[in-house]
């Protein structure tokens, strides 16, 4: 790693003056990319603004229909926690899926996030669950957050706060794990919440989308069987040593029937 | 049967150490003053090097030296020899092109060595390796092993035309065209043994250290076999007198093969630990690991198998080609021939056998012994041929094996390619096997699997391997630069304890707890008695280390001598003691005894006696200590049969290991509980190699794509099932202890295995490895794909 | 250079790091604790894992300012203070749950966690929950076992 210096701000404002005074100053959340980026000298930021000391950031509520899930909250602590498995048990299980067990426990929703890398699983479960990003600046909706591969709304210095999720009526997710990395090859949140049927791929191509065909088949309820005849082409996935695209259309079929019945429960 | 003797489950010695976090390993021992280096490599696969400039990074700060190979070349550092001459089909040598530890004229390889950086610690040293300007002149490279001699390929070394390491032959060909000739069916097929990065969890690492005041070194490194390494360095790198080099491998994390050989990093750090006089060390993280470990299997083969019209094998013809990367590392030449070739009987009848393997340079890390080396090759021609033979005959696969074992009583038994089985029961594996697997009720396994949608398939490995690596005259015969037998010092401690020297080196194989039993039951002293001391050229007569299954076989039964030795001086010391002739004195469990009376010493009495002579026989030294080198009269030949059962998902083409039948042969076990162990982890990279691990060079450029545990696939605890391990047991009839060896096992029968079974479950003849799940995927929708 | 300071093993330890100085580096360069290991540097492997404030992290992955103020626990503090093994260092041995011992540290030091957390896993959560420690020699097999064999003890 190059070195860098490293601040460790009490507060959001703390940390934007922060990162606003640096050269280029990058943010640490849970660091569970930054830090392999850095010991791989990928990167090379004067500072780091630290958010491991802003309680803030941390812990998730519930809050007129939404769970509110602070940016800096671990993944190990979505899954485990009692109000998101009771209320959106789908985002338990995929924060249950993410990485392995040590990741999980250092890796935050709002690095996750704003890093938007396109074999994510939290991509999917905003755009799937009509999800708000809070920032220190601003609310984006998930639709508008994800620009791109690794390319997200956030201005330059715009620090997320949290994620709000409104609270669906029912919802599933269906992952397809890379057997190396263990991110995802293609995941698939299917959601029926208070805006409609929602489906959002993530793995599959430069950044998350929403699956069209896939909502209106289920907009008359939730099966897998409903969805059984929508297929994807090919043409534009990504593809890898891994999985070709043509594979990965095959995977957001099944991966889709398979979250269609864990929504339906 | 003591519960801490032969055959006994004893719980190992060296885990306290490991499992409070005392193991000692290489990067956990620094020394005063010490700097670090960082290799500069090549980023290309295939390049020469026009000129390097040093200026900035020898300016930048922390930083002491800055090194290159013409530095090397200027203090006639040699290059790193291959210790094993193959010579080819005309009687020729091996083409052997220098291999500089430092890169001269040309860089070969992505990861290449090309300069190396020294300065006060490890973040200078990288930061000034970033400064060093090397002038590259891009080439085409070669990465695939088919392609390395299709004439267009750019040739990697002057002394090896069309990059052709050696054309090699075994057997007679003109015999088997006539058995061919005579077939009443042929099966073929092609096939690939997909490359293999070793992946010790353990990074290599060194640590050089030169004493201006004795001018001698010490070099720290995660050696399997630090007294080759020795005499690797001395002889034939450096030139120098072997009394001026100690090498300590201390706790190694690991090495499957990968730790066996001569590497350019420790080399330099022992060189340049001279020329700054300060330790210098370095330590691989895992990408440098992935680039520049040697390599494992990488062979392209076609395979032929004639027989008769009940499935009896007549003959076989195999052609491979095996890349050896860009240079010959120590061992690589001996990997796909002597350790491949003549393994291709397996264990069936097969009466004639022909062989050509042609080994060919590539811009791709060196290829070399990786846990099997060869054996694991071999297996998976012969098995993968039957299973489609028997396929192809309508025969059941377990039924074509049975019609073709060498039979019990056929032992010893001349295989056609030079190797003489000493013993063995084929027939008692498989019966056993077929039993714990419940061969009759897999069909019923087959449709439950059905109705829930998934294809279930079932497919067996009988494995033969040689090792117990090996009787010098053969293999000095056949090319070896070395001998290949074991040391064992035992030296009894005036009070009684017992300190063992053994050339043979543990990285994981538990030989502290297990030839503690041999010793401990030997001369019957209690095993907390025993103390094993490995890996310290400076305290342990010459060895030859760890590999080929060789530590039991081999270095157990030079422990064994040396404890005779013991036995028998002691018996003169007893004899006099008790005023007995020598021939009256009885050895049992530890206490010497006059026939008839009621006399007796124990052994550590004598001990102390021979420490402290006062009352002695006269013709007797004092003293309590013996050395024995034991060389083995031939291989040894454990064998089994592996069936492995799985369960795929025509969906996603997940293929899931639903069972694992191991049944094994090694001979007498000294600890089951160690054996065990061993057959699981072997099954594990058995597995991995075939669903799971692949190396992948980009085909044009060189690079290596799977750089990194991101898209280097290892096997981890959820890709597993539980195991079930069997054992049956004939005896090794030419050494002491009658054992066989273990480690490499799981690795060379589980591959075969496990295609097999995916293949059967497929309903398909062939498929190359890892079954990746798109790769399997499009095999059980091929069908179907192709009707729409 | 900013000073971190924090509880290892019980004792608390100060020491001054640059911004970049990983946990790791810190235990094992500056604490002399080398029973933590390095193995990968993609933060796959798992042979650095320690506990953080009662959780298991990678320690490769992890500043040692990020865990200033923080309870540190590695496999050197795992035994009790009079030697005697904590009961998964224990099974590990009863079931030979290690063969080279590089990645035994993070490997213990990941199931006592998973234990906190699931005092009573069956098989397939064992091997789940390992997804984030490689080990090369034992095919998991006696780890598994192992475990399985720890949660029963110390659930008593």
């Amino acid at each position: 790693m190059y070195n860098f210096n490293h601040h460790r701000p009490g507060s959001v404002d703390a940390a934007a003056a922060a990162l606003s005074s640096a050269d280029d100053g990058k943010i640490l959340a849970g660091g569970m990319t930054l830090l392999p980026t850095l010991k791989q000298r990928l990167a090379n930021p004067s500072d780091l603004v630290d958010l491991g000391g802003i309680a803030d950031l941390k812990g998730i509520r519930e809050d007129g229909g939404s769970l509110i899930v602070g940016a800096m909250t671990t993944h190990a602590a979505v899954a485990d926690d009692a109000t998101v498995k009771a209320k959106i048990p789908a985002l338990a299980a995929l924060a249950e899926g993410i990485g392995d067990a040590q990741v999980r426990n250092c890796g935050t929703i709002g690095g996750s996030v704003a890093n938007n890398d396109p074999a994510a699983d939290y991509p999917a479960a905003l755009v799937g669950l009509d999800a708000t990003v809070h920032t220190n600046k601003r609310q984006i909706a998930a639709d508008d957050f994800f620009t791109g591969m690794f390319e997200t709304a956030l201005d330059e210095g715009e620090i997320i706060t949290a994620v709000a999720f409104p609270i669906p009526e029912k919802a599933g997710y269906a992952k397809f794990a890379n057997p190396a990395s263990r991110y995802a090859i293609v995941g698939v949140m299917v959601a029926k919440g208070p805006a409609g049927t929602r489906v959002a791929v993530t793995g599959a191509g430069p950044s998350v989308f929403r699956l069209g065909d896939a909502e209106s088949a289920l907009s008359g309820g939730i099966s897998a069987d409903a969805v059984s005849g929508v297929s994807v082409a090919a043409d534009g996935l990504n593809s890898d040593l891994h999985a070709s695209s043509e594979y990965r259309a095959n995977l957001v079929s099944v991966m889709l029937r398979r979250a269609a019945a864990a929504a339906a429960g | 049967m003591p519960d801490t003797g032969i055959g006994a489950s004893v719980k190992r010695k060296e885990d306290f150490r490991f499992l409070t976090g005392q193991g000692r390993y290489t990067d956990d021992i620094n020394r005063p003053g010490q700097l670090h280096a960082y290799f500069v490599r090549s980023p290309h696969a295939h390049a020469t090097i026009k000129g390097v400039n040093k200026t900035a990074a020898e300016a930048a700060e922390g930083v002491v030296a800055v090194f290159t190979g013409a530095d090397m070349a200027a203090d006639n550092v040699g290059s790193l020899p291959c210790g094993w001459v193959v010579n080819d089909r005309h009687g020729d040598p091996h083409k052997a092109p220098p291999h500089f530890p430092l890169a001269r004229d040309k860089a070969r390889y992505v990861g290449d060595h090309v300069a190396v950086v020294i300065a006060k610690t490890y973040d200078a040293a990288r930061n000034a390796g970033e400064l060093v300007e090397v002038d590259y002149g891009e080439l085409p490279a070669v990465a695939e092993t088919g392609k390395a001699q299709d004439g267009s390929a750019q040739q990697l070394h002057d002394e090896a035309p069309n990059n052709l390491c050696y054309d090699w032959v075994l057997g007679d060909e003109a015999e088997a065209d006539a058995a061919f000739a005579k077939a009443h069916h042929i099966t073929k097929i092609d096939l690939i043994n997909n490359r293999l990065i070793p992946n010790a969890m353990e990074p290599r690492a060194a640590l050089g250290e030169y004493d201006g005041g004795t001018d001698s070194f010490t070099l720290y490194s995660t050696s399997q076999n630090p007294h080759l390494l020795k005499l690797i360095l001395c002889a034939f790198v450096f030139g120098m007198n072997e009394n001026k080099l100690r090498v300590i491998a201390p706790d190694v994390g690991g090495g499957f093969g990968s730790k066996i050989f001569c590497y350019a990093e420790e080399t330099v750090c022992m060189w340049a630990s001279k020329k700054v006089r300060a330790p210098v060390k370095w330590t691989a993280d895992r990408s440098e690991s992935f680039t520049s470990d040697a390599h494992g299997r990488d062979h392209v083969t076609h395979a032929e198998l004639a027989m008769d019209e009940n499935g009896k094998f007549l003959g076989m013809k195999v052609d491979t080609t095996a890349n050896m990367g860009a240079y010959l590392s120590s061992f690589s030449t001996s990997v796909p021939t002597y350790l491949y070739a003549t393994l291709l009987a397996g264990q069936y009848t097969t009466p004639v056998i022909f062989a050509n393997v042609k080994a060919v340079f590539t811009n791709t890390a060196p290829v070399d012994a990786y846990r099997g080396a060869g054996r694991p090759e071999a297996t998976y021609v012969v098995e993968r041929l039957v299973e489609v033979a028997a396929r192809e005959m309508g025969i059941d696969p377990a039924e074509i094996r049975r019609r073709n074992f060498i039979q019990p009583d056929q032992f010893p038994y001349q295989t056609p390619v030079a190797l003489q089985y000493d013993i063995g029961d084929y027939e008692a594996s498989m019966s056993k096997a077929l039993e714990m697997i419940d061969y009759d009720g897999f069909a019923a396994r087959r449709s439950a699997s059905e109705a829930k949608g998934k294809l279930r398939g079932i497919g067996f490995s009988s494995y033969i391997e040689a090792c117990g690596i090996a009787p010098s005259a053969v293999v000095g015969s056949l090319g070896a630069g070395v001998g290949l037998w074991e040391s064992a010092q035992v030296r009894f401690n005036a009070t009684g304890s017992v300190s063992v020297f053994t050339g043979s080196h543990s990285h994981g194989q538990g030989h502290e707890t297990t030839f503690s039993q041999l010793v401990a039951e030997t001369l019957g002293i209690p095993i907390e008695n025993v103390e094993i001391v490995h890996g310290d050229t400076g305290s342990i007569p010459m060895g030859m280390g760890t590999y080929g299954s060789r530590s039991l076989a081999v270095g157990g039964s030079a422990i064994s001598r040396a404890c005779d030795k013991i036995i028998e001086k002691s018996r003169k010391i007893a004899a006099h003691l008790m005023e007995a002739s020598v021939e009256d004195v009885e050895f049992d469990a530890g206490t010497f005894r006059v026939a008839g009376t009621d006399k007796e010493k124990s052994i550590a009495e004598i001990a102390f006696t021979a420490y402290v002579p006062h009352n002695y026989p006269e013709d007797v030294e004092p003293g309590l200590d013996e050395t024995a080198f034991y060389d083995p009269l031939n291989f040894t030949y454990p064998a089994g049969l592996h069936i492995c059962e799985v369960e795929i998902d025509p969906a996603t083409g997940v293929t899931e290991i639903v069972d694992w039948v191991a049944v094994d042969d090694f001979g007498k076990v000294i600890n089951p509980m160690v054996v065990e162990g061993q057959v699981h982890g072997g099954i594990a990279q058995g597995v991995g190699q075939a669903l799971l691990e692949n190396c992948v060079y980009d085909k044009d450029s060189g690079q290596l794509l799977t750089g990194s545990y991101m898209d280097y696939c290892m096997p981890r605890a959820d890709d597993l099932p539980s195991f079930r391990v069997g054992l049956t047991e004939t005896a090794c009839t030419h050494n002491p202890l009658g054992v066989k060896g273990c480690g490499e096992a799981g690795a060379i029968a589980a591959p075969a295995a496990t295609i097999n079974a995916i293949t059967n479950a497929l309903g398909i003849l062939s498929m190359d490895m890892p079954a990746s799940p798109e790769k399997v995927w499009r095999l059980a929708n091929e069908p179907k794909m192709a009707a729409e | 250079m900013p000073t971190v300071s924090m509880t290892v093993n019980g004792r608390a330890v100060t020491g001054d790091v640059e911004g970049r100085t990983l946990l790791v580096q810190f235990l094992r360069e500056q604490l002399a604790l080398t029973g933590t290991h390095i193995g990968c540097d993609t933060s796959q492997c798992g042979a650095c894992v320690v506990h953080v404030d009662g959780q298991s992290v990678k320690s490769c992955t992890l500043l040692a300012l990020q865990a200033d103020g923080s309870e540190v626990t590695t496999i050197e503090g795992l035994a009790a203070s009079n030697g005697d093994l904590h009961p998964m260092q224990e099974a590990f041995r009863e079931h030979h749950g290690l063969q080279c011992g590089f990645c035994t540290p993070g490997m213990v030091m990941s199931a006592v966690d998973l234990l906190n957390k699931n005092p009573n896993p069956d098989e397939g959560e064992i091997r789940e929950w390992l997804e984030g420690n490689i080990c090369r020699c034992t095919g998991y097999h006696n780890i598994v076992k192992a475990i399985q064999s720890a949660a029963e003890n110390m659930r008593g």
